[in-house]
């Protein structure tokens, strides 16, 4: 087991630790939600799954975080690239608030983002002139996703960025390809892994937001209801079974994004050899 | 020291007159489960009802208050909320926690007069000022340029009052006489009319752009962010947000039929009764004091109909305007059948969102 | 910073690109920051102060708000050390020793980051409800979990239990285990090596691990709205109070408290920056 390591202080203390507490908070509660669903069978599971209206709420919670990490991709790396590449005045200072989705509570991103886009807001208005709306619909969600997934590009791809080497760029330059050329083929290769990373982060984070978004969806049924609002609207019904299911089928979900990110990561790590 | 809070009790009530106070004199916490709409009544009434029982008693009250929408909190409840009192918008919700959870009595509704419902209310009509899309009537909800705003009848209870009054409406058109309800001999009719209803309200949702989860989501929706042509919405609701959102924005538009909104309270026995008799005498008192004169004076200052109008400020009275009013015994044969009927998974509601 | 910038300034000219594609990206950039970060952040700050001075004022002090920023304060001081506690073990055996299930216990840990909050609170419920295994027995024995302090505070490490570990454990990983050998091989007992070896090297990792936990756990709204009841002055948090102003009308005081949590964020970000940058340093006089 713990080979060469063994010298070591301390591994029963931390692993009993760790063991401990992943149960309590993590394994426990997820066994409570499988036997929970357990009670249905596996009729009345697939009932609770393939109502319209559940497959609604899939569909618009997938739609909205794809396209918003999707976005996030584009945006995210012209962030990233002028913040590595170009002299910026207040440079930290723009790096700094790259973070800020991740030390903003949601309830106050959502009641920002909503009082910014409804149709007599700043921003909704210009929007509404357009007859756009924004907030209350699928476009409002995508908003709200782009703004809590907007660091995870950013912070994926900017490390590699900073490591590229410049004379494979300086070569190809010299070779005589454009800037787009050499973007395309001595640039964008090697940041493809981080890319993807930031992707399925942003993704994974999008699909069980709740906080941000319950403010500035329209929630109706079809349309603009998410899944994380779906489970709560059946645990307010005394529905438990129902929210159970719908919480194990986006908890699976959850776990093959994990999955997805881990084997990115390693395909990262052994790409580009960094830790 | 059950019987001790209890002659403390007693002899409080004898001697508070001549202005000494037990020394036993106990501190007591409620806290009140509410639906939404209720924030401001019961703010008020809670700092009414603490004084006025610290008169009688010397103990003090500190209420504390919780709202949601009013199915949500019936869930909270079931799911251990400790609620010593329960005010919620329809009976329903309060009949949901006795039934899963035993702590209120079945029979809770005929605890307290007036079927347990101190105040009252109706659903009415806000709409942006000088009633642009020019909005007289439930039908006029259906016309292809108006989009109204009502919540999640499966969470709020608003909006069930909401959807049963505008069916109402319905049967009242097709009907005209809605006494041929009970009427065997015109089971035919009545077939279609609620076919009629259950096409109207289908309709309804079409023009609904958002479904809040409570009836002041719904409001914020309508009010702050100027969503939709029309709010479907609680009179309290509707006048508080004219009165104090903006006098100049808004107007209320008060259909021909309705439904009288009857929101029960009652004490949850199998919460209070582990804080000691102290608490439950005092969970009692609030309630029943709720049909004081002082208390139905504030409920009608706070934009609800009270059930004893002569002790109300007349003025405050003279706000609610007469329409035609039905209840959900009368129409529907009371609140468990129309929760089965029509907001259960599987209802009529459920069925508005199936193509 | 300068180092960045005079690095730049270093680089030979063929593969900067003309100035108007720099002028262009690094325009769109700034776009982008403003309109999604620096908007909302000012817009925060607007509606805060819409009604004046006065109004702010008495929606901080208001009794309801104290109440929400305590109970905020006392999750945070219960989380955030039981938290920091979880995190050094895990990485400690999750970076320094092989043994089975490793890689298992490393997704378990990792988790409750792609969980949605929602289901976070809706687990908990599951277990200590009236309804749920063990909830009924809690609440006999006068030690309610849901809708009470115990439940928020439950939800909120679900929330943020990753956010130390997964700070430290590639931090530990990449910084290896020699130092800590030798310690041990020189006769130092286990805790001496802790507080002198391990600890100083991994000071500003865990520091950035810690700060992001505590900001979660001030801020979390999904998992605790669902288990805490909205009492007011009883169990609503600072977030959930925001709602709870917010549905009430008072939009000013909702922003107005809604500054408190923003100001929490950008402090946040600074000490992050700082840290950020020690780390920086730390590892370059390291390498050198």
């Amino acid at each position: 087991m713990s080979q060469r390591k063994s010298m070591l202080p301390g591994f029963g203390l931390s692993l009993g630790i760790t063991v401990f507490t992943v149960s309590l908070l993590v394994l426990i509660p997820l066994l409570a939600l499988v036997t929970r669903s357990a009670e249905l069978s596996l009729g009345g599971i697939w009932d609770t799954l393939a109502d319209r209206r559940v497959l609604a709420a899939f569909r618009v919670s997938f739609s909205t975080a794809f396209a918003a990490a999707f976005l996030n991709i584009f945006m995210g790396l012209v962030v990233a690239w002028v913040l590595v590449r170009y002299p910026l005045p207040f440079k930290r200072f723009w790096d700094s608030l790259i973070d800020l989705p991740f030390a903003l509570p949601t309830a106050v991103a959502g009641i920002v983002l909503t009082t910014l886009y409804s149709p007599n807001g700043w921003l909704g208005q210009f929007f509404a002139d357009l007859g756009i709306r924004v907030a209350f619909t699928p476009l409002g969600i995508t908003i709200a996703l782009i703004f809590i997934g907007l660091p995870f590009v950013v912070r994926t791809v900017e490390p590699i960025l900073q490591d590229l080497d410049r004379q494979q760029e300086e070569a190809s330059t010299s070779l005589g390809a454009s800037r787009w050329q050499t973007f395309r083929r001595v640039l964008l290769p090697p940041l493809i892994p981080a890319i993807l990373t930031g992707f399925s982060l942003a993704f994974a984070r999008g699909l069980g937001e709740y906080g941000s978004v319950i403010f500035i969806a329209g929630n109706m049924p079809m349309k603009s209801e998410i899944v994380p609002l779906l489970i709560v609207t059946k645990l307010e019904q005394y529905n438990y079974p129902g929210a159970t299911v719908i919480a194990l089928a986006s908890l699976v979900v959850a776990f093959v994004m994990l999955l997805v990110i881990n084997g990115l990561q390693h395909w990262t790590r052994k790409r580009t050899g960094r830790g | 020291m059950k019987t001790l809070s209890t002659l403390a009790l007693a002899s409080a009530l004898g001697i508070s007159a001549l202005g000494a106070l037990p020394a036993q004199a106990e501190d007591i916490q409620l806290l009140n489960a509410s639906y939404d709409p209720t924030r401001e009544l019961y703010q008020d009434y809670n700092q009414l009802f603490s004084q006025w029982y610290e008169e009688q008693t010397g103990d003090t009250v500190t209420v504390e208050q919780s709202h949601g929408g009013s199915g949500g909190q019936s869930r909270s409840v079931i799911d251990g909320l400790p609620a010593d009192v329960v005010t919620l918008a329809l009976g329903y919700d309060i009949d949901a926690i006795a039934d899963r959870t035993g702590k209120i009595p079945e029979d809770w509704q005929s605890k307290l007069p007036h079927n347990s419902a101190p105040y009252t209310s109706t659903i009415v009509f806000l709409v942006r000022k000088g009633n642009p899309k020019n909005i007289q009537d439930w039908d006029d909800l259906t016309k292809d340029d108006v989009e109204v705003i009502t919540p999640n009848p499966k969470t709020s209870g608003g909006a069930r009052w909401n959807f049963l009054a505008g069916w109402i409406y319905i049967l009242k058109q097709e009907l005209g006489d809605l006494s041929k309800l009970d009427d065997p001999q015109y089971a035919d009719e009545v077939e279609s009319a609620q076919a009629a209803a259950q096409q109207y309200v289908s309709e309804l949702y079409q023009h609904v752009p958002v479904l809040d989860s409570g009836a002041r989501g719904a409001t914020n929706t309508f009010v702050q962010r100027g969503l939709g042509d029309v709010l479907l919405a609680w009179e309290n609701e509707a006048f508080l947000a004219t009165q104090e959102l903006g006098q100049d924005q808004f107007d209320i538009v008060v259909p021909s039929v309705s439904i009288l909104t009857e929101p029960p309270v009652t004490v949850v026995e199998g919460n209070v009764e582990n804080k000691g008799e102290g608490a439950e005498k005092a969970a009692n008192a609030y309630l029943e004091h709720l049909y004081s004169p002082e208390a139905q004076k504030l409920i009608a200052a706070n934009y609800y109909r009270p059930i004893n109008p002569e002790a109300a400020d007349p003025e405050d009275v003279a706000r609610f305007p007469d329409l035609e009013l039905h209840t959900v015994n009368e129409i529907f044969g009371g609140w468990r059948k129309a929760q089965e009927t029509y907001f259960n998974d599987g209802g009529v509601f459920d069925k508005i969102y199936q193509p | 910073m300068n180092t960045q910038a005079t690095k730049i300034q270093r680089r030979p000219a063929p593969t900067e690109a003309s100035p108007w594609v720099r002028y262009l990206l690094s325009a769109l950039a700034l776009v982008i920051i403003g309109l999604f970060l620096i908007l909302p952040l000012v817009s925060v700050l607007a509606e805060a102060f819409r009604e004046g001075w006065q109004a702010y004022i008495s929606a901080i002090t208001d009794r309801y708000t104290r109440h929400a920023i305590l109970l905020t304060l006392t999750t945070a001081l219960i989380c955030v050390p039981l938290n920091t506690v979880f995190g050094i073990a895990a990485a400690w055996c999750i970076a320094r020793f092989q043994f089975p299930g490793r890689s298992l216990l490393t997704t378990l840990i990792d988790l409750p980051f792609s969980v949605s909050p929602v289901i976070a609170g809706l687990v908990f419920i599951l277990i200590f409800g009236s309804q749920g295994w063990f909830g009924g027995w809690f609440t006999a024995h006068g030690f309610p979990i849901i809708f009470a302090l115990p439940g928020i505070v439950l939800a909120t490490m679900f929330v943020t239990l990753p956010f130390v570990a997964r700070e430290l454990i590639p931090l530990m990983q990449e910084q290896g285990s020699e130092q800590e050998e030798a310690s041990i091989m020189l006769g130092a007992g286990p805790w001496k090596m802790f507080w002198t070896i391990t600890l100083p090297r991994i000071k500003w990792g865990l520091l950035y691990g810690v700060i992001l936990c505590n900001a979660r756990a001030m801020g979390e709204f999904g998992a605790v709205s669902v288990v805490s009841g909205h009492i007011r002055g009883s169990t609503n948090t600072l977030p959930l109070h925001v709602e709870i102003l917010y549905n009430e009308y008072q939009f000013s005081a909702a922003f107005a408290v809604a500054t408190l949590l923003a100001g929490l964020a950008i402090v946040t970000l600074i000490v992050k920056s700082i840290v950020e940058w020690r780390q920086q340093r730390q590892w370059e006089n390291a390498t050198q």
